[in-house]
């Protein structure tokens, strides 16, 4: 392990597991790359929103919250608490100059509850104080009075009380009923999905710093930095020009930074405007997990029809997912759930509608997969129902029903499927898994032990590519070159831990043909990139890569004229000039080479511009939401997993013994990188299906608060035997250099894990017995399944 | 109190940072390390992740000496050390190491090539816990160790699996570097310390007598060693308690003695030093200390804390119950001793009156004959809190005949309770299938659990039952059987 290797990502590895020495490829694009800040998160040095060191006179902010699900404020005074040493203010809506509302898409999420609140743990004002201290001490001497009202807590009484946030949402294709009526096999039932906190280590964080003109900086662990920005522009009553956002990089997001920074930030910069001092709001774990949205919970009603040979005639679903007391961004979530209740099926009949409820809990938001997992979790939940009650292999059922030549190759939404690599994935993982010697050993296993079954399933992803609001597929790029050869890299996309920085360094290099260690990936900033999407959607890589490619190239064509003077080659060859490994040549003289450096001296010297910006946006992208029907993703992205588990018949405890993964990522931009988010990816949707459970009481009151309750996958849940595998040859076209998207879609390959369960469930008891097996499937629900098997 | 008075040097924290002497004379003395480091040493790599010990983002090592004397680099979670607990010893944090040439220590080298980091919010912990884990010559070539020694640090971002590549590389590699050196040096000073400040008083004995003294003056002192669960009072609840007396520096009631009959446990035995020490001598009982929390927790929870803390899910209760433990209490007055099953009286309450201190427990020393196994299930493997727990200890006779049923259970009623209704079924019976069958039966006699968060009644009923039949079924193979490397359940499936 010699130390220079490791300084920058440079001088990088091939092994994908193991990043061992290797002589500097040309180009770092598609290597196997270390992390760009992997040192510095082992140092220490690393820093994140609150390490910052304080400035002079900072101070620090307690949000008040509401103790009720559901109440009216009849009565605030906070004369007494305004009286407590060390505090700086107490400010509610009435102190907004701007608009009291958060909400991303529609205002329907006031920054402080004004005469009503609606969640446990809403906000209702902020203390700002010299001291936590001092804030929990004029917290106390808040004086808020409610009259509680009733409070709707979970879907069925939402459904119930006929409280929504949405109109429904309905994709149509044939006559499903009558589709129905002539299966052979007729499945029904409902499949309820819960919540999952996201627990982003770094828990929501903004630094608000006022500065001249009016204007704040903020500082703030976001995924969506322009969105906070023109929230706080509005609460603010100000231009945008005012407000600067800068993400310094953020400890995990998930969808949990990508609408819910937004309201903290602007209590923050509210607060540094009045007070004209440094504010910093910080939340610690338990306020953040009472405060902040989570995966959306839903219930759907199916109504599936067999063929006996295992092929899907129809399929009706009615989805509801619990959105909490505002809107956020649920009705895009449901819509991605509904793109996503096909998985990789044709469904010959359909009629899928879908709903969104609103409950008295805090507002659910984006979360890895944003809505395909759920919808997903349906239709396998139904596949491995209709492989159970027809008694076939599960696996040979699933592939009976994936997409396949016209006319089975369009969607629920009637997009056409192209560049299916489903059949081929499938086929090659069975192989590499050793799926069906693995299956018959189980059965023997299953035959003798006395109180273990173990259970093997495999399961695909079909994940669509692109935010499903066409217009939002845009990004921007800034690139710097100053006179010494050296860059500074902007860009829209925001660094949460997926490695964006690391690839969009990769390709600003790339193009450039310098090494990664001469490009300097530059804090995300509003002013550098304006008018930027989330970094979400999986899109990150995608948009930003393409925009930092265009402003590479506006570069290049910039230098390819100073080059072709220093090389004496005629200026009409000028576009002949190559740029690789630094350094620039002409593609017939490649030893008459300058390095780089010396080349941009030259146009500095002859006063050629240094930056330039890049622009993508996806072309050839719509969906009209009125007749669910369009083209709403670029591309899909494939996966598919095989999972083993074994499960202890005594206290319904179980194990994943091994996982095999064969994913799609195209042409991968970094192998380690794309292979550390589907492994992360994966367990995270384990986590979700299994032990993660998110519990509100009758009243809305979080039991689940902090990780002493809530159970995310620890060290041991990780299966020992993992097997990630990214497919060969994939290239995909027309996205930036042969890559696909790769942020959500490997936490749908953990549907595995659950199809898995119900296998080895249905060992305890005699084939064809119906499982119910809830998710997620906790010890308790795993028990109460096998007890339900073992009765029949 | 007098020498107490008269040396300045116990009535301010000192001790070693990074290699520099620190010394705090007026900060509360529940400020937390985590804390004193971010807040007021700007030593920002040692993260909060939840201030309750259940993610060790705060991960920074401490040295400290065994029992055996030996000093050991030890993962602890600096959001639940109070200052006073780490008087007169040797705290490294992440910052420290890189050597003075910019040199990455093994831990972090191994971490950053593995792409062990992704948000890298967890890391500095996790490089901690590797910190050492590299120091810890019994981790070759024992997986389960590995989980052990990792199971406290959530990380959200990288599904583990380049984290155990990592740990695969570094663990037990016991290189002699500074830190191995420092550990030598690092000898052990004394913890006394009497502060007073912000109001609040903490007073850390270190002879048995000095203790009744203090107690004297602070009769309404509580008493902490350390301070896995005090700890959450002030980061969870912002308490300050105003007077705590901790029992750490006190060396006799840290001691592991045998005799041929029995074992006697020190109160302020680490889980971490009980476990290393109960492997050979009590099996059933470590297979309870292994599940019992992080290493981290291990590190600073103690026997006596456990049992005093009189949850009903406390994880020690129900094993020592079954062992037929007993507790030492110990008073100026002198010392009396109380069957561990009368020492719970209530929800959270014990038989200790003020100023008594539980000193001590005896455990006999099972036949070699005797089944004893312990259970622990809860919703995660590990760092996680029992749904139901269970310690059992069946001896048979003659004819297969019952002699001793010590049935204990953890999580189904108000206190750590033994199942006597089912243990008087087992007794002078046939250990048979259908004893267990019949016995079972029994337990909705002797329990009536609840519901909550963690399991319904229903549930927890159902597994009680359950673990009596799997006892039964895994005691057929071994009579104390250790877990192994990758179990499934509490109760191992063994491959036929």
């Amino acid at each position: 392990m010699a130390g220079p290797s490791l300084q920058h990502p440079s001088s990088t590895p091939p092994n994908p597991t193991e990043v061992a020495q290797l002589e500097e490829p040309l180009t770092p694009l598609h290597q196997p790359l270390l992390h760009e800040s992997g040192l510095k998160h082992t140092s220490g040095e690393a820093r994140y929103v609150d390490d910052l060191p304080s400035p002079p006179g900072m101070a620090l902010c307690l949000v008040l919250t509401s103790p009720h699900a559901h109440a009216r404020i009849t009565r605030r005074d906070a004369a007494k608490a305004r009286a407590v040493p060390g505090v700086h203010a107490i400010l509610f809506a009435e102190d907004v100059p701007g608009l009291n509302d958060v909400g991303p898409v529609i205002h329907d999420e006031p920054l402080f509850a004004v005469n009503e609140v609606q969640f446990m743990g809403q906000s209702v004002g902020v203390v700002v104080a010299e001291s936590y201290d001092a804030c929990r001490a004029a917290a106390k001497l808040v004086e808020v009075d409610y009259e509680p009202l009733p409070a709707i807590t979970t879907i069925d009484q939402a459904i119930a009380q006929g409280s929504w946030l949405s109109d429904p949402h309905v994709m149509k294709r044939g006559d499903v009923d009558a589709e129905l009526w002539k299966s052979e096999v007729k499945l029904s039932g409902e499949v309820r999905t819960g919540g999952q906190e996201h627990f982003y280590l770094e828990t929501q964080s903004t630094l608000a710093l006022p500065e001249e003109d009016g204007s704040v900086r903020l500082l703030c662990s976001t995924q969506h930095p322009s969105e906070v920005q023109a929230i706080v522009a509005h609460v603010l009553h100000v231009g945008r020009h005012l407000i600067t956002v800068e993400v310094p990089r953020m400890g995990g997001g998930f969808g949990g930074k990508e609408t819910q920074a937004a309201p903290f930030a602007a209590m923050a910069a509210l607060a540094a405007l009045k007070l004209k001092r440094p504010v910093k709001i910080w939340l610690n774990r338990d306020q953040d997990m009472a405060q902040t949205g989570k995966r959306h919970p839903f219930m759907t009603r199916y109504e599936a029809g067999f063929a006996r040979s295992g092929e899907l005639k129809a399929l009706k679903l009615e989805l509801f997912s619990d959105g909490g007391f505002s809107t956020d961004l649920s009705r895009a979530i449901l819509d991605r759930a509904m793109f996503h209740s096909d998985n990789a099926y044709y469904v010959p009949a359909l009629m899928f509608t879908g709903r969104v409820c609103k409950t008295h809990l805090p507002s659910n938001t984006a979360f890895r997969g944003f809505g395909g997992p759920q919808g997903m979790a349906v239709i396998e939940a139904i596949m491995s129902r209709a492989a159970e009650v027809l008694g076939l292999d599960p696996a040979e059922l699933r592939a009976k029903n994936f997409y396949d030549d016209a006319p089975r190759n369009v969607t629920p939404y009637f997009m056409e499927v192209k560049h299916d690599r489903m059949p081929r994935l499938w086929k090659e993982l069975l192989a590499s898994s050793d799926y069906l010697a693995r299956k018959s050993a189980i059965e023997s296993f299953n035959a003798s032990h006395p109180h273990a079954r173990r259970g093997l399933a495999i399961t695909p992803v079909k994940f669509g590519i692109s935010f499903t609001t066409s217009f939002l597929n845009q990004a921007g790029a800034l690139v710097v070159m100053y006179a010494d050869g050296t860059v500074q890299l902007n860009h829209g996309g925001t660094e949460m831990g997926q490695g964006l920085h690391t690839k969009m360094m990769a390709i600003c290099a790339h193009e450039l043909g310098i090494p990664p260690a001469s490009v300097r990936a530059m804090t995300t900033a509003t002013d550098k990139v304006p008018n930027t999407s989330a970094t979400a959607a999986s899109s990150g890589s995608d948009l930003n890569g393409a925009a930092v490619k265009v402003a590479c190239e506006t570069l290049r064509a910039r230098l390819q004229p100073v080059a072709a003077r220093l090389l004496g080659v005629p200026s009409e060859s000028a576009g002949d000039i190559l740029f690789a490994g630094g350094k620039v040549f002409l593609r017939t003289r490649p030893e008459l080479a300058l390095p780089f450096g010396k080349v941009t001296q030259e146009a500095y010297l002859s006063q050629v511009p240094m930056s330039a910006t890049g622009f993508y946006k996806t072309p050839d992208i719509s969906y009209d939401k009125s007749t669910g029907r369009g083209k709403p993703f670029h591309y899909f992205a494939y996966g598919a997993a095989v999972s083993e588990v074994e499960l202890s018949g005594l206290t319904g405890e179980h194990r994943v013994r091994r996982v095999d993964i064969l994913h799609d990522v195209g042409a991968s931009l970094v192998p380690t990188i794309d292979r550390g988010q589907v492994e992360g990816g994966f367990i995270q949707g384990v986590g979700w299906l299994t032990c993660e459970e998110v519990l509100f009481d009758a009243k809305g009151y979080l039991l689940t608060h902090s990780p002493d309750t809530y159970k995310i996958p620890a060290f041991g849940d990780a299966p020992l035997d993992f097997r990630v595998q990214l497919l060969e040859d994939a290239a995909q076209p027309d996205v930036i250099h042969g890559s696909k998207a790769v942020g959500e879609p490997p936490l749908m390959l953990a549907l595995s894990v659950v199809a898995a369960l119900r296998h080895a469930v249905t060992a305890f008891g005699r084939p064809g017995a119906h499982v119910d097996l809830k998710m997620p499937c906790t010890p308790e629900a795993l028990l109460n399944a096998i007890e339900a098997v073992r009765s029949v | 109190m007098e020498t107490a008075r008269s040396n300045p040097k116990v009535n301010r924290l000192r001790f070693t940072l990074n290699g520099r002497q620190v010394e705090e004379a007026r900060l509360s003395p529940t400020t937390t390390l985590l804390r004193y480091l971010r807040d007021k040493l700007q030593l920002t790599g040692t993260k909060e992740g939840c201030a309750e010990g259940d993610c060790g983002a705060c991960t920074v090592a401490i040295a400290e000496s065994g029992p055996d004397g030996r000093p050991q680099w030890r993962a602890v979670n600096a959001c639940l050390i109070l200052l006073p607990m780490v008087q007169g010893k040797t705290v490294v944090t992440v910052e420290a190491l890189r050597g003075e040439d910019g040199a990455y220590h093994p831990a972090q080298e191994a971490m950053a090539r593995a792409l062990g980091s992704q948000c890298g919010y967890c890391t500095p912990g996790i490089v901690m816990s590797l910190f050492e884990a590299t120091y810890r010559e019994d981790l070759k070539d024992r997986p389960w160790k590995l989980d052990d020694q990792l199971c406290g640090n959530l990380c959200r971002c990288t599904g583990y699996r380049p984290i155990r590549e990592a740990a695969d590389r570094v663990a037990g590699s016991c290189p002699a570097d500074r830190f191995a050196q420092g550990l030598a040096q690092a000898a052990p000073q004394s913890m006394e310390l009497r502060l007073e400040a912000e109001g609040q008083k903490f007073f850390t004995p270190v002879r048995i007598g000095a203790l009744w003294d203090v107690l004297d003056f602070v009769p309404e002192a509580r008493f902490v060693v350390g301070g896995t669960d005090l700890s959450l009072e002030v980061t969870k609840k912002f308490a300050r308690p105003p007077v705590l007396v901790s029992l750490e520096g006190i060396a006799e009631l840290r001691e592991l003695k045998e005799t041929e009959g029995a074992f006697r446990i020190g109160a302020t035995v680490t889980i971490s030093e009980l476990e290393a020490w109960a492997e050979s001598r009590l099996p059933s009982l470590a297979r309870m200390v292994r599940y019992f929390g992080a290493r981290q927790i291990k590190h600073r929870g103690t026997v006596g804390g456990n049992l005093c803390n009189a949850s009903p899910i406390g994880d020690l209760a129900p094993a020592l119950m079954s062992l037929g433990a007993t507790a030492v209490l110990v008073s100026r007055a002198g010392e009396r001793k109380v069957p561990l099953d009368a020492f719970f009286v209530g929800y959270r309450k014990t038989a200790l009156q003020p100023k008594e201190i539980l000193a001590a427990i005896e455990v006999p020393r099972p036949g070699p004959e005797a089944r004893a196994v312990c259970y622990k299930v809860s919703k995660r493997r590990e760092l996680d809190i029992s749904t139901v727990s269970a310690g059992f200890l069946v001896e048979v006779g003659a004819d297969e005949l019952v002699i001793r049923a010590q049935l204990a259970f953890g999580g189904m009623a108000a206190t750590p309770k033994r199942a006597l209704k089912t243990e008087a079924a087992l007794l002078g019976q046939k250990w048979a299938a259908a004893t267990v069958e019949a016995a079972a039966l029994k337990l909705a006699e002797d329990f009536t659990p609840l519901s909550d968060h963690r399991g319904s009644a229903a549930y927890r009923a159902r597994v009680a039952a359950n673990l009596l039949r799997g006892f039964f079924e895994e005691t057929r193979v071994h009579a104390q059987p250790t877990l192994t490397s990758r179990h499934t359940g509490t109760v191992q499936t063994y491959e036929l």
